[in-house]
């Protein structure tokens, strides 16, 4: 675990606001069922007897972490989304202009040998994080893969628009999912200080739109590409290291 | 695995602070500050709402409400409430999480011999089955155990 005196020190500091101050869970929004042609191609992976070492970006998913233990595979927990709301990150640039230190958000988070993982499912990861982030978060996603290790993700297409909403994912099958809707009037996501992050809290804005050439631009360092195009407006990609 | 009741274990306050090696034969519910490790092995640990640990734990079964910040090894299960902010790695043979509990960290479920691994989810249902691991379960208190 990197920095972890400076994990634990968020962690006391950010006691003074207490759980008491958190507001608690709203009940559980209704999930929607998505079948996953992305998932259905990792499926025959985490269908094989050697156990696997999977890698979650996603917020914590009691149903992903069950669906991947139960195959006997290991299952790694982060959630970047919430950990890129850390106010320690904001920093200037040389221009003046507010961007999030890449350089320490790496130091904090995704800190795992290169070559660590055979999956790692980034969701629509990509949508919602800052700017500054998103590159230096898959050169990083890159060298936690084994060579062959695959990564899935999700776009959203122009045509979902800018109020397109974010959703967490929750693996029920094969190649079914359940989409729960991220609503933030309802549910304040907490980070490891305990603190109530109010970037989420007062919404889950999608940050841009990648087109095809973006994606690929994206991932250049991978060795394949597929792209599967959905109803929903959401383009899943499957890369290969 | 519900809460102890207050006269079956031992209580650490939410104004203590422990620094150093805690062992037990008995469930330990801690309310304060502890940092250093937690060994209660055959009994289980209770982190209360307003627990802040910092501590590998080596425990029966944990049920976290506070924070934690550490490795789990738990022989029998693992509950992250939904006030539960933990980060470190989880070995264990049952893990159930709350809605709205925060979680970074590597979950193993381990397969002991003759047993099947069980899940709970937050809802409640009990995926699939499983009996207590041949040889581990209630023990006999050790009588000279360090106890907090």
């Amino acid at each position: 675990m990197a920095s972890v005196a400076h994990s634990f020190m968020k962690i006391f500091r950010g006691s003074s606001a207490g759980p008491g101050q958190i507001p608690s869970p709203a009940q559980t929004t209704k999930r929607l069922s998505r079948r996953s042609s992305g998932l259905s191609e990792l499926a025959k992976s985490f269908a094989s007897e050697e156990p696997l070492c999977v890698l979650d970006l996603g917020s914590t998913s009691a149903a992903n972490i069950r669906y991947l233990t139960e195959r006997g595979h290991k299952l790694y927990s982060e959630d970047l989304l919430v950990a890129s709301t850390d106010p320690a990150l904001a920093i200037k640039d040389d221009a003046g202009n507010p961007v999030l230190d890449s350089k320490r958000f790496l130091t904090d988070n995704l800190a795992y040998g290169p070559g660590q993982f055979d999956v790692v499912l980034c969701w629509n990861l990509a949508d919602y994080l800052d700017e500054s982030l998103v590159k230096p978060v898959v050169g990083r996603l890159w060298s936690l893969l084994k060579p062959g290790g695959m990564l899935l993700a999700f776009f959203h297409t122009h045509e979902a628009g800018p109020d397109a909403p974010c959703y967490r994912y929750h693996i029920v099958g094969g190649d079914s999912l359940e989409m729960q809707h991220v609503d933030p009037r309802r549910e304040m996501r907490k980070g490891p200080t305990g603190v109530a992050h109010t970037a989420i809290g007062t919404g889950v804005r999608l940050q841009r739109v990648f087109n095809n050439r973006h994606i690929e631009n994206l991932f250049r360092d991978f060795s394949s590409i597929k792209f599967f195009l959905a109803r929903d407006h959401i383009r899943e990609v499957l890369v290969v290291r | 695995m519900d809460t102890p009741k207050t006269a079956e274990f031992a209580h650490i306050g939410k104004s203590v602070i422990v620094k150093g090696e805690l062992t037990g034969s008995e469930d330990l519910y801690v309310d304060g500050q502890v940092e250093g490790s937690i060994d209660l092995q055959g009994n289980n640990l209770t982190v209360g709402p307003n627990g802040q640990i910092r501590a590998n734990v080596n425990a029966k079964g944990v049920i976290v409400q506070g924070k934690l910040e550490g490795n789990i090894h738990a022989t029998e299960r693992v509950d992250f409430r939904k006030s539960a902010i933990a980060v470190g790695d989880v070995i264990t043979q049952r893990v159930a999480i709350e809605e709205g509990a925060y979680f970074k960290g590597k979950v193993d479920i381990g397969k002991p011999e003759a047993t099947r691994p069980d899940f709970k989810v937050a809802s409640g249902v009990a995926v699939g089955g499983g009996s207590p691991i041949a040889g581990v379960g209630s023990r006999t208190p050790v009588t000279d155990t360090k106890k907090v």
